[in-house]
Protein backbone atom coordinates (compact mmCIF):
# COMPACT_ATOMS: atom_id res chain seq x y z
CA UNK A 1 0.00 0.00 0.00
CA UNK A 2 2.98 2.52 0.90
CA UNK A 3 4.67 1.61 -2.13
CA UNK A 4 1.52 2.23 -3.95
CA UNK A 5 1.77 5.79 -2.33
CA UNK A 6 5.21 6.17 -3.83
CA UNK A 7 5.20 4.73 -6.92
CA UNK A 8 2.10 7.27 -7.30
CA UNK A 9 3.99 10.36 -6.07
CA UNK A 10 6.81 9.27 -7.94
CA UNK A 11 5.01 9.53 -11.26
CA UNK A 12 3.50 12.35 -10.78
CA UNK A 13 6.55 14.38 -9.94
CA UNK A 14 8.41 12.95 -12.87
CA UNK A 15 5.42 13.63 -15.08
CA UNK A 16 5.52 17.37 -13.74
CA UNK A 17 10.00 16.98 -14.58
CA UNK A 18 9.15 16.22 -18.14
CA UNK A 19 9.76 19.36 -20.32
CA UNK A 20 6.49 20.69 -22.00
CA UNK A 21 7.00 20.28 -25.70
CA UNK A 22 5.21 22.97 -28.17
CA UNK A 23 2.60 21.62 -30.16
CA UNK A 24 2.67 24.08 -32.61
CA UNK A 25 6.16 24.30 -34.57
CA UNK A 26 5.71 20.34 -34.82
CA UNK A 27 1.68 20.34 -35.91
CA UNK A 28 3.11 23.84 -38.21
CA UNK A 29 5.39 21.34 -40.15
CA UNK A 30 2.76 18.60 -40.40
CA UNK A 31 0.81 20.76 -41.80
CA UNK A 32 2.63 22.25 -44.65
CA UNK A 33 4.91 19.02 -45.50
CA UNK A 34 1.75 16.80 -44.73
CA UNK A 35 -0.30 19.49 -47.50
CA UNK A 36 2.83 19.52 -50.18
CA UNK A 37 2.53 15.42 -50.38
CA UNK A 38 -1.36 15.88 -51.26
CA UNK A 39 -0.29 18.87 -53.62
CA UNK A 40 2.18 16.79 -55.34
CA UNK A 41 -0.62 13.77 -55.36
CA UNK A 42 -2.94 16.19 -57.10
CA UNK A 43 -0.27 17.20 -59.94
CA UNK A 44 0.27 13.18 -60.55
CA UNK A 45 -3.56 13.39 -61.03
CA UNK A 46 -3.85 15.69 -63.16
CA UNK A 47 -0.79 14.88 -65.12
CA UNK A 48 -2.01 11.78 -65.31
CA UNK A 49 -5.22 13.24 -66.88
CA UNK A 50 -3.83 15.45 -68.85
CA UNK A 51 -1.07 13.46 -70.51
CA UNK A 52 -3.21 10.02 -71.27
CA UNK A 53 -6.89 11.35 -71.88
CA UNK A 54 -7.98 7.85 -72.55
CA UNK A 55 -7.66 6.88 -68.79
CA UNK A 56 -10.52 7.30 -66.45
CA UNK A 57 -10.45 9.40 -63.09
CA UNK A 58 -11.07 6.16 -61.03
CA UNK A 59 -7.94 4.48 -63.09
CA UNK A 60 -6.03 7.97 -62.05
CA UNK A 61 -6.60 7.97 -58.52
CA UNK A 62 -4.82 4.37 -58.44
CA UNK A 63 -2.23 5.19 -60.56
CA UNK A 64 -1.41 8.30 -58.12
CA UNK A 65 -1.55 6.05 -55.33
CA UNK A 66 0.69 3.55 -56.77
CA UNK A 67 3.09 6.14 -57.97
CA UNK A 68 3.05 7.80 -54.02
CA UNK A 69 3.74 4.70 -52.30
CA UNK A 70 6.66 4.01 -55.06
CA UNK A 71 8.04 7.45 -54.02
CA UNK A 72 7.69 6.53 -50.36
CA UNK A 73 9.39 3.29 -50.57
CA UNK A 74 11.96 4.19 -52.86
CA UNK A 75 12.86 7.39 -49.96
CA UNK A 76 12.86 4.69 -47.29
CA UNK A 77 15.24 2.65 -49.02
CA UNK A 78 18.07 5.34 -49.74
CA UNK A 79 17.34 6.19 -46.53
CA UNK A 80 15.74 9.44 -46.87
CA UNK A 81 12.33 8.89 -45.74
CA UNK A 82 13.35 8.81 -41.95
CA UNK A 83 15.02 12.14 -41.70
CA UNK A 84 11.84 13.60 -43.43
CA UNK A 85 9.51 11.79 -40.81
CA UNK A 86 11.09 12.88 -37.72
CA UNK A 87 10.99 16.61 -39.31
CA UNK A 88 7.05 16.72 -40.40
CA UNK A 89 5.56 13.93 -37.79
CA UNK A 90 2.01 13.23 -38.93
CA UNK A 91 2.32 14.99 -41.90
CA UNK A 92 4.12 11.95 -43.50
CA UNK A 93 2.27 9.32 -41.24
CA UNK A 94 -1.07 10.37 -42.86
CA UNK A 95 -1.18 10.06 -46.64
CA UNK A 96 -0.03 7.06 -48.25
CA UNK A 97 3.83 7.49 -47.76
CA UNK A 98 3.56 6.45 -44.08
CA UNK A 99 1.40 3.32 -44.54
CA UNK A 100 4.12 2.71 -47.71
CA UNK A 101 6.83 4.03 -45.40
CA UNK A 102 5.14 1.38 -42.55
CA UNK A 103 5.86 -1.57 -44.53
CA UNK A 104 8.72 -1.20 -46.30
CA UNK A 105 11.36 -0.51 -43.59
CA UNK A 106 10.61 -3.42 -41.40
CA UNK A 107 11.11 -5.32 -44.94
CA UNK A 108 14.57 -3.87 -44.89
CA UNK A 109 15.63 -4.18 -41.38
CA UNK A 110 14.37 -8.01 -40.71
CA UNK A 111 15.84 -8.93 -44.42
CA UNK A 112 18.84 -10.58 -42.93
CA UNK A 113 16.74 -12.81 -41.29
CA UNK A 114 15.55 -14.70 -44.13
CA UNK A 115 13.09 -13.75 -46.84
CA UNK A 116 10.22 -15.85 -45.66
CA UNK A 117 10.41 -15.53 -41.80
CA UNK A 118 12.85 -12.49 -41.81
CA UNK A 119 11.14 -10.07 -44.75
CA UNK A 120 7.79 -11.08 -46.15
CA UNK A 121 6.84 -12.26 -42.06
CA UNK A 122 7.72 -8.99 -40.30
CA UNK A 123 7.15 -6.71 -43.12
CA UNK A 124 3.39 -6.13 -40.71
CA UNK A 125 4.77 -5.74 -37.74
CA UNK A 126 3.56 -1.92 -38.09
CA UNK A 127 1.36 -1.96 -41.00
CA UNK A 128 -0.74 -5.36 -39.70
CA UNK A 129 -2.94 -3.21 -37.04
CA UNK A 130 -4.21 -1.02 -39.86
CA UNK A 131 -4.49 -3.37 -42.32
CA UNK A 132 -6.96 -5.75 -39.27
CA UNK A 133 -8.54 -2.55 -38.25
CA UNK A 134 -9.31 -1.60 -42.08
CA UNK A 135 -10.71 -4.78 -42.81
CA UNK A 136 -12.99 -5.23 -39.83
CA UNK A 137 -14.33 -1.96 -40.18
CA UNK A 138 -15.30 -2.70 -44.15
CA UNK A 139 -16.83 -5.76 -42.66
CA UNK A 140 -19.28 -3.90 -39.94
CA UNK A 141 -19.91 -1.14 -43.16
CA UNK A 142 -20.69 -4.08 -45.26
CA UNK A 143 -23.11 -5.85 -42.51
CA UNK A 144 -24.90 -1.93 -42.21
CA UNK A 145 -25.46 -2.14 -45.87
CA UNK A 146 -26.87 -5.91 -46.08
CA UNK A 147 -29.26 -4.53 -43.16
CA UNK A 148 -30.07 -1.23 -44.35
CA UNK B 1 41.43 -14.05 5.85
CA UNK B 2 38.30 -12.46 6.09
CA UNK B 3 36.55 -9.90 3.59
CA UNK B 4 35.47 -7.02 5.28
CA UNK B 5 32.00 -6.31 3.99
CA UNK B 6 29.48 -3.94 5.55
CA UNK B 7 25.31 -4.40 4.56
CA UNK B 8 25.61 -4.48 0.25
CA UNK B 9 29.80 -3.03 -0.06
CA UNK B 10 32.19 -5.49 -0.58
CA UNK B 11 35.95 -4.17 0.30
CA UNK B 12 39.04 -5.18 -1.55
CA UNK B 13 42.18 -5.63 0.66
CA UNK B 14 43.95 -7.01 -2.24
CA UNK B 15 44.37 -4.13 -4.07
CA UNK B 16 42.56 -5.33 -7.84
CA UNK B 17 43.77 -2.91 -10.38
CA UNK B 18 42.68 -2.12 -13.71
CA UNK B 19 46.00 -2.62 -15.76
CA UNK B 20 44.88 -2.02 -19.44
CA UNK B 21 41.52 -0.60 -20.73
CA UNK B 22 40.30 0.18 -24.51
CA UNK B 23 37.54 1.77 -25.97
CA UNK B 24 36.05 1.42 -29.74
CA UNK B 25 33.20 3.96 -30.90
CA UNK B 26 31.31 4.06 -33.97
CA UNK B 27 31.10 7.73 -36.35
CA UNK B 28 28.29 9.29 -34.49
CA UNK B 29 30.22 8.59 -31.06
CA UNK B 30 33.60 9.99 -32.47
CA UNK B 31 31.71 13.42 -33.45
CA UNK B 32 31.02 13.86 -29.90
CA UNK B 33 32.66 15.37 -27.02
CA UNK B 34 35.32 13.22 -26.04
CA UNK B 35 36.66 12.14 -29.46
CA UNK B 36 39.92 12.61 -28.45
CA UNK B 37 39.96 10.27 -25.56
CA UNK B 38 38.37 7.30 -27.44
CA UNK B 39 41.04 4.34 -28.33
CA UNK B 40 39.99 4.02 -31.51
CA UNK B 41 36.82 5.49 -33.53
CA UNK B 42 34.84 4.03 -36.53
CA UNK B 43 34.73 6.80 -38.25
CA UNK B 44 32.71 5.93 -41.34
CA UNK B 45 31.16 2.70 -40.86
CA UNK B 46 28.92 1.59 -37.95
CA UNK B 47 28.71 -1.84 -39.60
CA UNK B 48 32.15 -2.23 -38.88
CA UNK B 49 33.07 -4.49 -42.17
CA UNK B 50 30.26 -6.82 -41.29
CA UNK B 51 26.83 -7.41 -43.02
CA UNK B 52 24.26 -6.94 -40.34
CA UNK B 53 24.62 -4.53 -37.05
CA UNK B 54 24.63 -7.84 -34.91
CA UNK B 55 27.74 -8.72 -36.00
CA UNK B 56 29.13 -5.40 -36.12
CA UNK B 57 28.75 -5.61 -32.93
CA UNK B 58 30.79 -8.76 -31.85
CA UNK B 59 33.34 -7.02 -33.85
CA UNK B 60 33.68 -4.08 -31.51
CA UNK B 61 34.00 -6.68 -28.46
CA UNK B 62 36.65 -8.94 -30.18
CA UNK B 63 38.28 -5.24 -30.81
CA UNK B 64 37.99 -3.78 -27.37
CA UNK B 65 39.35 -7.18 -25.66
CA UNK B 66 42.18 -7.04 -27.88
CA UNK B 67 42.75 -3.60 -27.51
CA UNK B 68 43.10 -3.82 -23.20
CA UNK B 69 45.13 -7.14 -23.68
CA UNK B 70 47.48 -5.28 -25.68
CA UNK B 71 47.19 -2.40 -23.12
CA UNK B 72 48.42 -4.20 -20.25
CA UNK B 73 51.53 -5.56 -22.55
CA UNK B 74 49.64 -9.06 -21.70
CA UNK B 75 49.29 -12.28 -23.68
CA UNK B 76 45.91 -14.13 -24.13
CA UNK B 77 47.94 -16.64 -21.99
CA UNK B 78 47.85 -14.81 -18.95
CA UNK B 79 44.21 -14.34 -18.88
CA UNK B 80 42.00 -16.24 -17.06
CA UNK B 81 38.75 -15.34 -18.00
CA UNK B 82 36.63 -13.61 -20.05
CA UNK B 83 33.64 -11.56 -18.13
CA UNK B 84 31.45 -9.48 -20.37
CA UNK B 85 27.65 -8.86 -21.26
CA UNK B 86 25.89 -6.83 -23.73
CA UNK B 87 21.69 -5.65 -24.21
CA UNK B 88 20.90 -8.17 -27.03
CA UNK B 89 18.64 -11.26 -26.71
CA UNK B 90 20.67 -14.07 -24.54
CA UNK B 91 23.68 -11.68 -24.55
CA UNK B 92 24.48 -13.28 -28.31
CA UNK B 93 27.12 -10.18 -28.74
CA UNK B 94 29.11 -10.71 -26.00
CA UNK B 95 29.00 -14.83 -26.06
CA UNK B 96 29.58 -14.81 -29.81
CA UNK B 97 32.52 -12.60 -29.52
CA UNK B 98 33.99 -14.29 -26.29
CA UNK B 99 33.84 -17.46 -29.09
CA UNK B 100 37.11 -16.33 -30.95
CA UNK B 101 39.10 -16.23 -27.59
CA UNK B 102 40.75 -19.25 -26.40
CA UNK B 103 40.08 -18.14 -22.99
CA UNK B 104 37.01 -19.34 -20.25
CA UNK B 105 34.07 -17.16 -20.43
CA UNK B 106 31.85 -16.08 -17.91
CA UNK B 107 28.64 -13.94 -19.36
CA UNK B 108 26.59 -11.38 -17.14
CA UNK B 109 23.59 -9.34 -17.98
CA UNK B 110 22.79 -6.05 -15.56
CA UNK B 111 21.29 -3.90 -18.75
CA UNK B 112 23.45 -0.85 -18.82
CA UNK B 113 24.88 -1.23 -15.90
CA UNK B 114 26.86 -4.50 -17.00
CA UNK B 115 30.13 -2.48 -17.18
CA UNK B 116 30.03 -1.76 -13.64
CA UNK B 117 28.87 -5.40 -13.08
CA UNK B 118 31.86 -7.01 -14.23
CA UNK B 119 33.93 -4.57 -12.81
CA UNK B 120 32.90 -5.46 -9.51
CA UNK B 121 32.69 -8.93 -9.80
CA UNK B 122 35.72 -9.50 -11.54
CA UNK B 123 37.60 -7.18 -8.09
CA UNK B 124 36.03 -9.37 -6.37
CA UNK B 125 37.09 -12.93 -7.79
CA UNK B 126 40.69 -11.50 -8.10
CA UNK B 127 40.58 -9.63 -4.21
CA UNK B 128 39.53 -13.26 -3.42
CA UNK B 129 42.44 -15.05 -5.13
CA UNK B 130 40.60 -17.16 -7.30
CA UNK B 131 41.94 -15.29 -10.71
CA UNK B 132 45.20 -13.25 -11.07
CA UNK B 133 43.22 -11.54 -14.38
CA UNK B 134 40.07 -10.99 -15.63
CA UNK B 135 39.24 -9.23 -19.03
CA UNK B 136 35.85 -7.46 -18.68
CA UNK B 137 33.67 -5.98 -21.72
CA UNK B 138 30.65 -5.00 -22.87
CA UNK B 139 28.96 -3.17 -25.40
CA UNK B 140 25.82 -1.52 -27.38
CA UNK B 141 25.05 -0.77 -31.04
CA UNK B 142 22.08 1.86 -31.89
CA UNK B 143 20.90 -0.11 -34.50
CA UNK B 144 21.07 -3.21 -32.70
CA UNK B 145 19.11 -1.72 -29.93
CA UNK B 146 16.67 -0.30 -32.04
CA UNK B 147 15.53 -3.13 -33.70
CA UNK B 148 14.90 -5.27 -30.59
CA UNK B 149 13.73 -2.78 -28.34
CA UNK B 150 12.10 0.38 -31.13
CA UNK B 151 11.30 0.46 -34.57
CA UNK B 152 13.05 -0.02 -37.94
CA UNK B 153 15.47 2.26 -38.48
CA UNK B 154 14.33 3.82 -41.43
CA UNK B 155 10.75 4.51 -40.26
CA UNK B 156 9.45 7.78 -40.49
CA UNK B 157 8.76 8.32 -36.63
CA UNK B 158 8.97 11.05 -34.14
CA UNK B 159 11.32 10.32 -31.27
CA UNK B 160 9.70 11.14 -27.82
CA UNK B 161 11.09 13.84 -26.05
CA UNK B 162 12.44 11.88 -22.96
CA UNK B 163 14.24 9.56 -25.31
CA UNK B 164 17.69 8.39 -25.09
CA UNK B 165 20.09 7.49 -27.65
CA UNK B 166 21.97 4.04 -27.72
CA UNK B 167 25.88 4.59 -27.55
CA UNK B 168 27.36 2.44 -30.48
CA UNK B 169 30.45 1.30 -28.65
CA UNK B 170 31.92 -1.42 -26.49
CA UNK B 171 34.88 -0.90 -23.77
CA UNK B 172 36.76 -3.12 -21.83
CA UNK B 173 39.18 -3.72 -19.07
CA UNK B 174 41.42 -5.89 -17.70
CA UNK B 175 41.62 -6.19 -14.08
CA UNK B 176 44.38 -7.91 -12.15
CA UNK B 177 46.48 -8.64 -8.88
CA UNK B 178 49.69 -7.77 -10.16
CA UNK B 179 50.73 -4.74 -12.54
CA UNK B 180 50.22 -0.98 -12.03
CA UNK B 181 46.62 1.37 -12.63
CA UNK B 182 43.87 2.37 -11.12
CA UNK B 183 42.97 0.37 -8.06
CA UNK B 184 39.47 -0.80 -7.11
CA UNK B 185 38.74 0.16 -3.28
CA UNK B 186 34.97 -0.89 -3.03
CA UNK B 187 31.87 -2.11 -4.48
CA UNK B 188 28.65 -1.55 -3.71
CA UNK B 189 26.34 -3.81 -5.49
CA UNK B 190 22.65 -2.34 -5.62
CA UNK B 191 18.77 -3.78 -5.56
CA UNK B 192 16.41 -4.18 -8.02
CA UNK B 193 14.36 -1.01 -7.53
CA UNK B 194 11.37 -0.20 -9.43
CA UNK B 195 8.97 3.40 -8.77
CA UNK B 196 6.42 2.55 -11.00
CA UNK B 197 7.01 3.87 -14.08
CA UNK B 198 5.95 2.36 -17.05
CA UNK B 199 7.25 4.28 -19.73
CA UNK B 200 10.23 2.92 -21.96
CA UNK B 201 11.43 5.63 -23.39
CA UNK B 202 12.18 7.24 -20.07
CA UNK B 203 14.72 5.10 -18.59
CA UNK B 204 16.41 7.85 -17.06
CA UNK B 205 13.61 8.18 -14.67
CA UNK B 206 12.57 4.48 -13.96
CA UNK B 207 16.24 4.05 -13.30
CA UNK B 208 17.06 7.24 -10.83
CA UNK B 209 15.30 5.58 -7.84
CA UNK B 210 17.85 2.47 -8.23
CA UNK B 211 20.44 4.90 -8.67
CA UNK B 212 20.00 6.92 -5.49
CA UNK B 213 19.49 3.71 -3.68
CA UNK B 214 22.71 2.31 -4.12
CA UNK B 215 23.96 5.56 -3.97
CA UNK B 216 22.55 6.17 -0.44
CA UNK B 217 23.48 2.99 1.23
CA UNK B 218 27.12 3.24 -0.40
CA UNK B 219 27.68 6.60 1.09
CA UNK B 220 26.04 4.70 4.73
CA UNK B 221 28.78 1.84 4.01
CA UNK B 222 32.02 3.55 3.24
CA UNK B 223 30.79 6.61 5.90
CA UNK B 224 31.75 9.33 3.33
CA UNK B 225 29.27 11.76 1.79
CA UNK B 226 29.50 13.49 -2.41
CA UNK B 227 32.51 15.75 -1.17
CA UNK B 228 34.93 12.69 -0.95
CA UNK B 229 35.48 12.40 -4.32
CA UNK B 230 36.89 13.88 -7.02
CA UNK B 231 34.14 12.29 -9.88
CA UNK B 232 30.81 11.15 -8.73
CA UNK B 233 29.96 9.63 -12.46
CA UNK B 234 26.68 7.63 -13.34
CA UNK B 235 26.11 5.72 -16.32
CA UNK B 236 23.44 6.88 -18.76
CA UNK B 237 20.73 8.09 -16.79
CA UNK B 238 20.21 11.16 -19.20
CA UNK B 239 19.51 15.08 -18.79
CA UNK B 240 16.16 13.96 -16.90
CA UNK B 241 17.38 11.48 -14.91
CA UNK B 242 20.23 13.14 -13.57
CA UNK B 243 18.10 16.08 -12.89
CA UNK B 244 16.08 13.53 -10.86
CA UNK B 245 18.65 11.76 -9.24
CA UNK B 246 19.88 14.79 -7.83
CA UNK B 247 16.47 15.62 -6.21
CA UNK B 248 16.00 12.03 -4.85
CA UNK B 249 19.89 12.89 -3.20
CA UNK B 250 18.66 16.08 -1.91
CA UNK B 251 15.41 14.78 -0.05
CA UNK B 252 17.81 11.83 1.94
CA UNK B 253 20.07 14.74 2.61
CA UNK B 254 22.92 14.22 0.02
CA UNK B 255 23.91 17.03 -1.36
CA UNK B 256 25.51 15.87 -5.32
CA UNK B 257 27.28 19.40 -6.46
CA UNK B 258 29.83 19.94 -9.52
CA UNK B 259 31.43 16.43 -8.72
CA UNK B 260 28.88 14.79 -10.07
CA UNK B 261 28.34 13.93 -13.91
CA UNK B 262 26.64 11.65 -16.21
CA UNK B 263 28.01 9.86 -18.85
CA UNK B 264 24.71 10.11 -21.03
CA UNK B 265 25.04 13.62 -21.36
CA UNK B 266 28.56 13.96 -21.74
CA UNK B 267 29.57 12.08 -24.51
CA UNK B 268 27.66 13.20 -27.06
CA UNK B 269 27.22 16.77 -28.06
CA UNK B 270 24.16 19.37 -27.81
CA UNK B 271 24.07 19.55 -31.53
CA UNK B 272 23.62 15.86 -32.09
CA UNK B 273 20.35 15.79 -32.02
CA UNK B 274 20.14 13.16 -28.74
CA UNK B 275 17.33 14.25 -26.79
CA UNK B 276 18.27 13.56 -23.16
CA UNK B 277 21.53 11.61 -24.13
CA UNK B 278 23.32 8.30 -24.27
CA UNK B 279 22.30 5.06 -23.40
CA UNK B 280 23.75 1.79 -23.52
CA UNK B 281 25.97 -0.74 -22.19
CA UNK B 282 28.72 1.02 -24.39
CA UNK B 283 27.94 4.55 -22.96
CA UNK B 284 29.34 4.32 -19.35
CA UNK B 285 32.12 1.62 -20.88
CA UNK B 286 33.13 4.08 -23.33
CA UNK B 287 33.08 7.14 -21.43
CA UNK B 288 34.97 5.19 -18.30
CA UNK B 289 37.59 3.52 -20.59
CA UNK B 290 38.77 6.96 -22.36
CA UNK B 291 38.61 9.95 -20.64
CA UNK B 292 37.88 8.70 -16.58
CA UNK B 293 41.02 6.37 -17.20
CA UNK B 294 43.17 8.80 -18.49
CA UNK B 295 42.42 11.33 -15.49
CA UNK B 296 43.28 8.31 -13.05
CA UNK B 297 46.14 7.42 -15.44
CA UNK B 298 47.78 10.91 -14.83
CA UNK B 299 46.66 11.57 -11.17
CA UNK B 300 44.48 14.40 -12.12
CA UNK B 301 41.23 12.23 -10.59
CA UNK B 302 42.28 10.23 -7.07
CA UNK B 303 38.90 8.99 -6.20
CA UNK B 304 36.16 8.22 -8.47
CA UNK B 305 32.48 6.50 -7.83
CA UNK B 306 31.88 5.01 -10.90
CA UNK B 307 27.98 3.88 -10.20
CA UNK B 308 26.13 2.13 -13.92
CA UNK B 309 22.47 1.79 -14.03
CA UNK B 310 20.49 -0.14 -15.98
CA UNK B 311 16.48 -0.56 -17.15
CA UNK B 312 15.42 -4.21 -16.37
CA UNK B 313 13.13 -4.86 -19.06
CA UNK B 314 12.69 -7.00 -21.77
CA UNK B 315 9.70 -6.21 -24.83
CA UNK B 316 8.10 -9.39 -23.80
CA UNK B 317 7.25 -7.45 -19.91
CA UNK B 318 7.27 -4.09 -21.47
CA UNK B 319 4.28 -4.88 -24.22
CA UNK B 320 2.51 -6.83 -21.37
CA UNK B 321 2.25 -3.35 -19.72
CA UNK B 322 4.93 -4.14 -16.32
CA UNK B 323 6.81 -1.50 -15.17
CA UNK B 324 10.66 -1.12 -15.49
CA UNK B 325 12.53 -1.98 -12.85
CA UNK B 326 16.35 -0.65 -12.26
CA UNK B 327 19.54 -1.83 -10.65
CA UNK B 328 22.68 0.32 -10.22
CA UNK B 329 26.02 -1.04 -9.02
CA UNK B 330 29.05 1.47 -7.74
CA UNK B 331 33.04 0.66 -7.78
CA UNK B 332 35.25 3.21 -6.27
CA UNK B 333 38.39 3.63 -8.18
CA UNK B 334 41.48 5.41 -6.90
CA UNK B 335 43.29 7.56 -9.50
CA UNK B 336 47.73 6.78 -9.98
CA UNK B 337 49.40 8.70 -7.41
CA UNK B 338 52.06 10.71 -8.72
CA UNK B 339 54.93 11.39 -6.62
Amino acid sequence: MQEQERNKRYNAYVEAKIAKTHAWPSLFNSFWVGGLICTLGQLINDLILLWFPSVSTQSAWTYTLIILIFLASLLTGIGVFDKIGAFAGTGTIVPITGFSNSIASPALEFKNEGIIFGMCAKMFIIAGPVIVSGTVASMIVGLIYLFL
Amino acid sequence: MKIRRQNQTVFFKNEPKIIGHYSIVGPKEGKGNLRKYFSEINKDDDLFGQKTYEKAERVMIERALDGAIKDSNLKYDDIRLVMAGDLLNQIISSSYAARSFDIPYVGVFGACSTMVEALALSACLVDGGHFDTIACATSSHFSTAERQFRFPLELGNQRPPTSQWTVTGAGSDIVSIKGSGPKILCATFGKVTDYGINDVNNMGAAMAPAAMNTLVTHFKDTNTSPKDYDLILTGDLGKLGSEILIDLMEDKGYKLGLNYKDCGQIIFKRNQDVLMGGSGCGCSATVFNSIIMKKLLSGEYKKVLFMATGALLSTTSSQQGDTVPGIAHAVVVEGVKNE
